[in-house]
């Protein structure tokens, strides 16, 4: 039996590594299947009616596993952290019904006609419903990051005490809900999530592009994949710049309002001045390899490197140590390398971006089987980028669960027993491998039955084919 | 900023807020109750069909709606969160495991169709069949479990009420598929889901019954709650509407079937409300004026469901009117 406390903090990370892949599949294809319908009413042309047609059913599955583990996260709060529920209830819980009325129901209905409605609505209500969907998705993402950046950053709010309970009071809403944090974090969120997506495109394309240029396989349909291959690139090479861009920005934030957090980026924990950047660090005494809190580190970094980060420009600058803080320091080492797997990974996509864009400029995109290789490769990397950057922002918080309010481990349920909370702990384990393992199975088949074609399209000839009218095929 | 200082004063218009937000959230958990209700049933009746023709008429039918419809849910736990934050903490903390087999069997019943059609194959489709009446069956079930354990403020999860009630809900959400289906389908399917309807019409009928009356014997705190006037009419109206619902469907005016099922599940809501009432959690002892949040948020949450609710309705009256009408013969999937 796992202890309650921890059992509820491995649940709640194990439900939210999870169904982050899903919001980040539906946010980053959102803007694509705007296009995509614009492309096609517009232009009519077959090759747009199939990128949208295409693209829709993997949007809905992962609007579908969404939805599932989106829910368990909206009861988590309840069941397992009633205590955090009650103390912050009030400032937490209006952002979260407002996401449900405001962003989830737009969403949720406007997706019905979305992937069933085509033959039943004009062109304009379509496109509307593209667009509802894709609005939808986006402001999900804005309630749930003005409820997270609070808790990063707390503000507009007093303490009180009520039933011998400490509550948190909601006193300015303006400075509450427009925090600080939030446009770091929202900017940084969903240029991620569309970076994601762009490479998850990208690595299908080029593995079905180098397939037919390369080996010289019959594929079916290889003017589409070039297609797909085309546009990810273009929204790779004006994403990936600008994730690095705003990332800067976003950890200098984080060094000013959360300096624990910064420190435990760095793994530094005396306070100083010159601080190097570690591009890898190891515990001097390698008995303490598997101590995530380990003082005595050896590293190789750039001289002044995390001091200019901080500081937006100053090598000297001076960055607190863990050591200057009175509580607990979150686990260093998971911190410190989620960090580095995410930045090295956002200069990773860099280089690939304008890799590929050099490529398509002289003319032998298609050609260039080493660059399909390293596409296929980083299918999958942006969404771990994603997950290893949550890990630092919530990681790097402990042991707060509010900065500074309260603390994770007074946030757990009172009354929930060890036998409980291990039970759906190993249910959530099981049932989420099981979740994800489905998942991918569907998307693969989704992406080798390829694209819809010939008579199925309805830009094809202008009587629809009866199996065309569902939106499955 | 005065405009927030006044805000933080005194309720919005001097409305009777707490009340009202008691009131709104049964009339979002009814709303959830009304329309995924359908889907459930609809789930639920999928059991009795063995066609595969029959088999995607009925995934057809749910398709474009049941997300949409399952977003009330979504909707009321985050009201119930911001209106009466320690509700919602000691509620589902309370009924831990029921919480978390209520979201299991709603992913069931929302991943299940999506993967039926994913493959064509018999085996396949028979587990994702299954997979989908479970589902389909047990959240209404869990879901009326739950709403009767903390009706009666239940310190345990398995409770006879809560079966009872469980069972009235699975059997409330039958009568609501068959009336969608009435409007959905026509020939024998619809046939079958009107016998099926009927039945499930009565069975409501003595499961509330009964469930009343395990209500009044494990619970003498709420006997004079269950003698009010009110909620002597409202048991009374649930018989008239089951009447009306059975001459509907043998008439087959669907409408008028399905406008029954509106009553019959506002009048259940309702029910549970005014004998909870003035308390929001029994178990607790806590009442709607010392749950309610603080007159800012309160305002605040007012004033953005005020603007929202009735948008968030228009968007089901353009969806429902886009899929409106039986379903073309060519729509059902594959």
């Amino acid at each position: 039996m796992i202890d309650p406390v921890l059992a509820s903090r491995l649940q709640f990370a194990v439900t939210t590594i999870v169904h982050i892949v899903f919001p980040v599949m539906s946010m980053g294809l959102a803007p694509f299947l705007v296009y995509f319908t614009y492309k096609e009413i517009r232009t009519a042309k077959p090759i747009y009616e199939q990128l949208r047609r295409f693209w829709v059913r993997i949007f809905a599955v992962s609007f579908v596993v969404g939805t599932v583990t989106g829910l368990v996260l909206e009861f988590e709060f309840g069941t397992n952290f009633a205590a955090f529920s009650t103390t912050a209830g009030e400032l937490f819980g209006g952002p979260l019904a407002t996401e449900g009325m405001m962003a989830f129901m737009l969403e949720a209905t406007f997706l019905g006609i979305f992937v069933f409605g085509r033959e039943r609505v004009s062109d304009a209500l379509y496109f509307l419903s593209s667009v509802a969907v894709a609005l939808g998705t986006w402001l999900s993402a804005v309630w749930i990051l003005i409820a997270n950046s609070w808790m990063q950053t707390p503000r507009g709010y007093e303490i009180a005490v009520e039933g011998g309970q400490q509550v948190v009071k909601l006193t300015d809403p303006m400075a509450a809900y427009f925090n600080p944090r939030f446009q770091y974090m929202f900017l940084h969120m969903q240029n991620a999530a569309v970076e994601s997506v762009a490479l998850f495109m990208a690595g299908v394309a080029a593995y079905y592009v180098f397939r037919h240029h390369v080996w010289g396989y019959p594929v079916e349909h290889p003017e589409f994949w070039q297609t797909t291959l085309k546009i990810a690139l273009v929204a790779l090479v004006v994403t990936a710049p600008l994730q690095v861009l705003h990332g800067d920005l976003y950890a200098r934030h984080v060094y000013e309002t959360q300096p624990q957090k910064f420190a435990a980026m760095e793994a530094l924990w005396e306070t100083d001045s010159y601080v190097p950047e570690y591009i890898v660090a190891f515990p001097a005494d390698l008995n303490q390899l598997f101590d995530p809190r380990t003082k005595e580190l050896f590293g190789i970094g750039i001289p002044g490197g995390a001091s200019w980060l901080a500081s937006g420009g100053d090598p000297q600058a001076t960055i607190r140590g863990l050591e200057s803080f009175d509580t607990e320091a979150p686990p260093v080492a998971i911190v410190f390398w989620s960090f580095r797997i995410m930045v090295g990974l956002g200069f990773w996509f860099i280089l690939l971006a304008f890799w590929g864009a050099y490529r398509w400029w002289s003319g032998d995109l298609y050609e260039d089987d080493l660059l399909h290789k390293a596409l296929m490769g980083s299918s999958l990397l942006g969404i771990v980028a994603v997950e290893v950057g949550w890990i630092v922002t919530e990681v790097g918080r402990q042991p707060w669960v509010i900065q500074d309010v309260m603390q994770t481990s007074d946030g757990v349920s009172q009354g929930l027993t060890s036998a409980e909370a291990t039970f759906t702990l190993a249910g959530f384990v099981t049932g989420y491998v099981l979740l994800l393992a489905l998942y991918s199975y569907v998307v693969t088949r989704l992406i080798r039955a390829g694209p819809p074609a010939g008579d199925d399209l309805r830009s094809a000839s202008d009587e629809p084919a009866p199996s065309e009218v569902s939106a499955d095929e | 900023m005065s405009s927030v200082a006044s805000l933080a004063s005194a309720p919005l218009f001097g409305l009777p807020l707490p009340e009202l937000w008691f009131a709104l959230l049964f009339f979002i958990f009814g709303t959830f109750l009304f329309l995924d209700g359908f889907d459930f049933g609809i789930g639920i009746l999928f059991a009795t069909r063995d066609d595969p023709h029959e088999e995607e008429v009925l995934l057809s039918v749910i398709g474009p709606f049941w997300d949409g419809n399952e977003v009330w849910l979504v909707v009321f736990g985050g009201a119930l969160f911001a209106a009466f934050p320690a509700v919602y903490a000691n509620l589902f903390s309370r009924y831990y495991l029921l919480m978390f087999a209520i979201l299991a069997a709603l992913g069931l019943r929302g991943l299940a169709p999506e993967m039926y059609e994913e493959r064509e194959d018999e085996l396949w489709r028979r587990y994702w069949g299954y997979a989908f009446v479970v589902g389909s069956a047990l959240t209404p079930f869990l879901l009326g479990a739950f709403v009767l354990n903390w009706l009666v403020g239940s310190a345990s999860i398995i409770t006879l009420t809560g079966a009872l009630g469980g069972l009235a809900v699975v059997a409330l959400t039958v009568v609501d598929g068959a009336a969608f289906l009435g409007l959905k389908t026509r020939g024998s399917l619809r046939d079958d889901a009107s016998a099926f309807g009927v039945m499930a019409a009565v069975s409501y009928l003595g499961l509330v019954v009964a469930t009343l009356a395990a209500v009044y014997a494990t619970a003498p705190d709420l006997r004079p709650a269950l003698a009010h006037p009110v909620v002597v009419a409202l048991v009374v109206l649930t018989v008239v509407l089951t009447a009306g619902y059975v001459v509907a469907v043998r008439r087959q005016r669907y409408y008028v079937a399905f406008a029954a099922v509106a009553g019959l599940v506002a009048g259940l809501v309702a029910l549970v409300a005014v004998v909870m009432f003035p308390h929001v959690d029994r178990a607790t002892g806590i009442t709607v004026s010392e749950g309610i949040v603080s007159t800012l948020p309160l305002n605040l949450m007012t004033i953005m469901a005020a603007v929202l609710l009735p948008v968030v309705l228009s968007y089901f009256a353009v969806l429902y009117s886009v899929f409106s009408g039986p379903l073309d013969e060519e729509e059902a999937y594959g």
